[in-house]
């Protein structure tokens, strides 16, 4: 295990954390929304925030807890993504910006209005969006070297089938994701309600999820074969992947372990996400950019190892007393708290 | 659009994020402390009103670390976005304490989620002031850590650089450098400070506009009480940032003291007006820059006058230093007197016009932060790094820095008006009165 892979599978952790848990977010968010639409908001609003409200702020540290790692692990990413990314980050972070604030907003300063509502359940489906070209871009192909500099082709990133294949992606996991992870809440609250809208949101969403992902493996042929190779190398981490996305199915299904389905459905995301990792390897953008040659010195590296074991053994005991107090509590999840300030 | 313009509009926009998240910061970094004290005064002297201070203001506090994490994150992709070259460089030499920032800040976020929705779910009241600890632990730790990230571009050190190869890098010595101590601490006593003001501020508004209640009462006595302690802490603590710059950043202190020549006995400018670099109308201290760099009244300080011309930043922050420092004196003067006032019971502390002077110290003292930051952060130009790289070499080659300017703004706008909104209607809509009685209807209930 060199550093540079230690420093990598640090980020990727973290990048997965952020996936899973900004996707419940962005998802709850959408199906908040999207049940004002349709008229269902008594049946989901309850649940929802009452997830969303102790963890709002900590879903947002995940993210910055990648970029700032990345930087400290891979100090060439600043230059290379930095100067290409101006505008689709911008777009993201202001997005982001505006949806946490709202949030806030609404939530503790009682600012109650349906544009809100739907506002922030449609920030939650362009952040995503707007994010995931960063997986886009460092496939290859988008990114010229200039003397100024790197430069992006904004009229190929936009006219790349890949690139509209990665936003659906990204569209269809967050929905998913949210969807059987909020069918367990409600089914802990005891909201048999909320848990059989959600189930069928679940489902609805189950198909297109796996099939984007499937059409994305065959793009990567055309778009650039040496990575579609490697993908094809990996290609039992994906049948794993596959299984345990059945399983989460057949459980929704069948109205069973709701908590189980979510578990299957981390581990389906995992194996995905380590098979897509594993791929990539050495590249962080084809073909400027490996892990090798962007790594930073050693004695920053230790540095950074270190202080990332000293941070956990801070956080990890603060998150568990957060998921006991929230999460686990039965009395906070079927309401029958009111402790919030 | 050329590198020139990129250049120019790069600073705007990091100018412009900055300024604005600097208040919500500052709060962030304050508040909690604050929020601390009131619920541990309240546990000592049993006292309900102090426990429902702490609770009114984390109230308010959580509207104001939204759009501080927010903006901060802002900042925080800016970095890269815009200074892609900076950031390649200090992410081999500073990125511990940045990397340490974002622990410091989960670890507040997560505690500050607890506190605030364990609301009386534990009947110890003592169990809700250690939920704070970690939470104002955490704030003042991620303002120590991003402020020595700020000192090392003062004052970079811990590495070589060899033929522009970066080498002997030492992460430590990085941090430790020079300019840290004294802005470190600077930099968090006048979060806190400020902090202290701007919650005297609303006690005092709540007093002028007719609620003539106990709580605003304490309230006000317990913010200013901390205003002046932490605001004669940043006069001692601003007098050895003086000494530091005379010693590791004289240009910066030159430009900010219109100290053009090199002499002993140097005087201490304050205010006046620069004109075909003649000096006019200002108040000439004898002896007192050369007091104020060296502690001695014939020391030689350093002028302009050693530098090359591209070497000098901008002339005009002496304007930024003297409002500064005229506001920190100010409230040190004001909250002093508003104590002793108390003590004798004069009677002018309890007029109107007494009370909207204490309104103005919130206001004042967040303009004394901005006035400070721009006075650091221009005092170090042309360098983003001071000697290393400068500020034109290391910005984005980008086209498109005018436009996001623009968004950004526009953010800012809404984000502002949003939480002065918010706020305002939070605490109008629920007048401490009314809570008092909720809550004492609560617990009668809970007897039944």
């Amino acid at each position: 295990m060199t550093l540079e892979i230690l420093g990598i599978t640090v980020l990727g952790v973290f990048l997965f954390g952020y996936i899973i848990i900004a996707s419940i977010d962005f998802g709850a968010g959408f199906f908040n929304a999207f049940s004002t639409v349709t008229g269902k908001e008594h049946i989901l609003t309850k649940v929802i925030q009452r997830y969303l409200s102790p963890v709002w702020e900590v879903t947002n540290v995940f993210l910055v807890f990648f970029f700032v790692g990345i930087i400290g692990f891979f100090p060439k990413t600043a230059y290379y993504y930095g100067s290409t990314l101006l505008v689709p980050v911008s777009i993201a972070v202001i997005l982001l910006a505006i949806r946490g604030a709202y949030y806030a907003f609404t939530t503790y300063g009682g600012l109650k209005h349906k544009r809100y509502t739907i506002l922030y359940g449609l920030t939650g489906l362009f952040i995503p969006a707007s994010l995931s070209i960063v997986l886009t871009i460092s496939e290859g192909g988008f990114v010229t070297m200039e003397k100024s500099g790197p430069v992006l082709d904004y009229w190929a990133l936009f006219t790349s089938p890949l690139s509209w294949s990665i936003v659906v992606l990204s569209l269809t996991s967050v929905l998913y994701i949210s969807a059987v992870f909020l069918t367990w809440y409600a089914q802990k609250a005891k909201d048999r309600a909320a848990a059989n809208l959600l189930r069928k949101y679940a489902l609805v969403w189950a198909g297109p999820a796996i099939i984007t992902a499937t059409g994305i493996i065959v793009e990567m042929k055309d778009h650039n074969p040496e990575h579609y190779q490697r993908l094809v190398d990996v290609w039992w981490l994906f049948g794993l992947s596959v299984i345990l996305f059945a399983g989460t199915v057949f459980l929704l299904w069948k109205r069973l372990a709701y908590g189980l389905a979510f578990g299957l459905l981390t581990g389906q995301f995992t194996f995905a996400f380590l098979a897509y990792g594993i791929s990539h390897y050495p590249y962080l953008m084809y073909p400027y950019l490996t892990i090798y040659d962007s790594f930073t010195n050693k004695a920053m590296a230790t540095a950074l190892v270190i202080a990332f074991i000293a941070g956990l053994c801070l956080l990890l005991p603060s998150l568990y007393l957060l998921l006991r107090l929230f999460l686990f509590n039965k009395d906070y999840v079927q309401g029958n708290r009111n402790d919030h300030a | 659009m050329g590198n020139g313009d990129s250049v120019f509009f790069s600073r705007v926009l990091t100018e412009l994020t900055l300024s604005f998240h600097i208040i919500y910061a500052t709060i962030g970094v304050g508040v909690p402390l604050m929020i601390m004290i009131a619920q541990w005064v309240g546990i000592k002297k049993n006292d309900e009103h102090y426990i429902l201070l702490a609770r009114r203001w984390t109230r308010g506090f959580v509207i104001t670390v939204a759009v501080g994490v927010v903006t901060g994150t802002a900042i925080g992709l800016q970095l890269s976005l815009l200074w892609p070259n900076f950031m390649e460089l200090a992410g081999n030499t500073i990125a511990l304490p940045l990397f340490m920032e974002t622990f410091a800040f989960f670890f507040e976020a997560i505690f500050l989620g607890i506190y605030i929705y364990t609301w009386d779910r534990f009947k110890n009241q003592k169990k809700h002031l250690l939920l704070l600890i970690p939470v104002a632990l955490g704030a003042s730790f991620s303002a120590i850590f991003i402020t020595i990230v700020n000192a090392f571009m003062n004052a970079p050190q811990g590495f070589d650089l060899v033929n522009g190869e970066l080498v002997n890098v030492s992460p430590l010595l990085a941090m430790f450098n020079p300019a840290m101590p004294s802005k470190v601490a600077h930099v968090v006593v006048t979060a806190y400070m400020t902090s202290a003001f701007v919650l005297a501020s609303i006690g005092a508004f709540r007093l002028l506009k007719g609620s003539n209640h106990e709580y605003h009462k304490k309230a006000l006595l317990l913010t200013m009480k901390l205003g002046l302690i932490f605001s004669i802490a940043t006069a001692v603590i601003g007098d050895f940032s003086g000494k530091y710059l005379a010693e590791y950043q004289p240009e910066k202190l030159a430009a900010a003291e219109w100290h053009f020549e090199t002499e002993a006995g140097a005087p201490l400018i304050l205010y006046g007006v620069l004109d075909n670099g003649e000096v006019k109308y200002a108040l000439k201290v004898p002896f007192g820059l050369s007091i104020l760099a060296h502690s001695n009244p014939n020391a030689k300080v350093i002028g302009l006058d050693q530098f090359s011309k591209e070497d000098v930043p901008p002339l005009y922050i002496h304007y930024l230093f003297d409002l500064m420092v005229t506001i920190g004196m100010w409230l040190i003067f004001l909250s002093l007197v508003y104590l002793v006032g108390t003590w004798k019971k004069w009677p002018f502390i309890f007029s109107k016009w007494f009370r909207w002077l204490m309104v103005l110290g919130g206001p004042f003292s967040i303009i004394a932060i901005e006035a400070g930051w721009w006075l650091d952060e221009v005092g170090r130009q042309p360098w983003v790094l001071r000697g290393i790289m400068r500020t034109k070499d290391a910005a984005t080659a980008s086209g498109h820095v005018d436009t996001m300017l623009w968004l950004f703004a526009g953010l800012y706008l809404i984000l502002g008006i949003g939480s002065a909104f918010v706020l305002w209607r939070m605490f109008r809509k629920n007048p401490v009165e009314q809570e008092l009685a909720d809550r004492a209807a609560d617990k009668a209930g809970d007897m039944k």
